[in-house]
């Protein structure tokens, strides 16, 4: 066991040396200690995110929100923590207790490694280390593939509990999810075609020579920001956590700290949801001429300005049904973002430039907005009718 | 591309999560009251005995499972080609095109068959 870890020691310092410039690396220490601080980063995040969201919901409802422990409520994340903790952590008879244990581990562990590999500045503006965790080549599929482990947590969770809202439960969540990630692997699919890279870092720094890539893709965009409200179980897509429907859903069973887990490793997706949007699609922790590029600074602001967006609609918005749910994301999102990879990649084929990509761009929302006016016109016209059957 | 040692800091990284998850768990598991009792352990039906053992749902979840597979294989095939398009010219969005249409038919066959219909 210790030879395996000098092993990997001395693989990792060999490698770092011989990639230089291009892949700069920090020793192994550094990336466990980075991993450690992004990780209670997120733990952190999360606890207060809750208190922003509660405290927000309240003032778009005009009402005050948590204000009682501790100053402007800042110590209720703490409260809220200590009291999980403290509960009793039950295990109903009927369960199948290991997988009931693991699920929520895999839900929060899949939750929480999905966040290092995004670039929060150039390299060595990390008190001379990296501002990520890890940067691959492939970092586009190990998201994919990250997120995606995210259904095995939910899934097991409602098969272990052996009950029947669980089940349905969670089989309504993990179908729900599965759908959205294939329009979220398709919308993808757009920027990578035009930057043609999968890794985060050149996609960040191919948008500050070339511009934000939602000029280029803004209608995967859209599809993205859709789908990732969706990956996230947010509100219009939140069956898992539909309190007033099945009980619940996938955590029905769940007590004390698994039942934290598993809201933990929701809101850790939101936040990776709300830092991806920006890195991919506007310009990462780059900023255009006008503002001077500061790490981190720009990052948290558009994580922040996500986060909001998306307490927004929570507050805002209805919840979609089932049936809704999976007919939008597979009969809308699907065809749309694919029909968009399908239309830059012929223009990607026949040499076009990239302010010939960003016109298309705007043929292609002309073509949406069109849609969606006659849609609208449509439905109007067809209003007064169901009226007057009611009447 | 990218050095292996990268992976390494996956690995390393993925260590990390894995131990918090596990010692949220652990430290729940410590320090919380242990006072079960025949009732608590129940499964939840709003207060009715649960009645049997459940492992059946509805051949819909299967259905969309298996979609899901198909057209994930797909986008696996895409994501080559959408990286290296810039090099591969018309004849690759040619065959790109006859590979998208050849699933999107099935799609379509799937669609007004009505597997996403929900009654």
């Amino acid at each position: 066991m210790a030879g395996l870890v000098l092993l990997v020691l001395a693989s990792g310092s060999v490698f770092a040396q011989d990639s230089a410039n291009l892949y700069p690396q920090d020793p192994l220490w550094l990336v466990a200690v980075k991993a450690f601080l992004v990780v209670f980063g997120l733990l952190t995040a999360f606890a207060y995110m809750t208190l922003v969201e509660r405290r927000l919901l309240a003032r778009f409802q005009v009402r005050l929100g948590p204000n009682r422990v501790g100053p402007w409520g800042l110590l209720q994340p703490l409260a809220d923590a200590i009291k999980s903790i403290l509960k009793e952590d039950i295990i109903p008879t009927r369960a199948d207790r290991l997988v009931f244990v693991l699920a929520p581990i895999i839900s929060i562990t899949f939750a929480l490694v999905g966040f290092g590999l995004i670039p929060f500045g150039p390299p060595g503006s990390f008190f001379g280390g990296q501002p990520w965790v890890i940067n691959l080549d492939v970092g586009i599929l190990y998201l994919f593939a990250v997120s995606e482990m995210a259904v095995y947590g939910i899934f097991l969770a409602g098969w272990a509990s052996n009950s029947k809202y669980s089940l349905l439960g969670s089989l309504r969540s993990s179908a729900a999810l599965i759908s959205y990630e294939l329009a979220l692997g398709m919308s993808l699919l757009t920027p990578v075609l035009v930057v043609g890279s999968l890794n985060l870092r050149q996609i960040v720094d191919w948008q500050d020579t070339n511009g934000w890539l939602i000029l280029f893709a803004p209608i995967a965009f859209g599809v993205y920001a859709i789908t990732s409200l969706a990956e996230a179980a947010r509100t219009p897509f939140d069956l898992p956590e539909a309190e007033q429907e099945l009980v619940g859903g996938y955590n029905t069973e769940y007590a004390s700290i698994k039942w934290a887990l598993f809201q933990m490793a929701e809101y850790v997706h939101l936040i990776t949801a709300s830092a991806l949007i920006p890195t991919l699609f506007l310009g990462g922790w780059r900023m255009p001429a006008p503002f001077p590029d500061i790490p981190y600074v720009w990052m948290f602001l558009k994580i922040a300005f996500f986060l909001f967006v998306f307490i927004w609609i929570r507050a805002t918005w209805f919840r979609l049904r089932y049936d809704q749910l999976m007919r939008f994301g597979w009969g809308v999102l699907l065809p749309v973002a694919l029909l968009w990879f399908l239309v830059s990649a012929l223009a990607k084929a026949l040499g076009a430039s990239n302010a010939a990509l960003i016109w298309l761009s705007l043929a292609g929302i002309a073509v949406i907005v069109a849609i969606l006016v006659i849609r609208g016109i449509q439905v109007r016209n067809a209003a007064p009718k169901a009226k007057g059957v009611r009447a | 591309m990218a050095p292996i040692s990268e992976y390494i800091n996956v690995l390393v990284y993925l260590a990390v999560a894995l131990a918090i998850g596990v010692l949220a768990v652990v430290v729940g598991a410590v320090l919380g009251p242990k006072r079960p009792s025949r009732a608590k352990l129940m499964a939840y039906e709003s207060g009715n005995d649960p009645a049997g053992e459940v492992k059946r749902f509805p051949v819909h979840f299967y259905a969309v499972a298996m979609l899901f597979i198909i057209f994930d294989v797909e986008v696996a095939f895409l994501w080559p080609y959408a990286v290296s398009a810039g090099g591969l010219g018309l004849t690759g969005f040619y065959v790109l095109l006859i590979f998208t249409v050849l699933l999107f038919v099935g799609f379509l066959y799937e669609w007004f068959k009505g597997v996403m219909k929900w009654h």
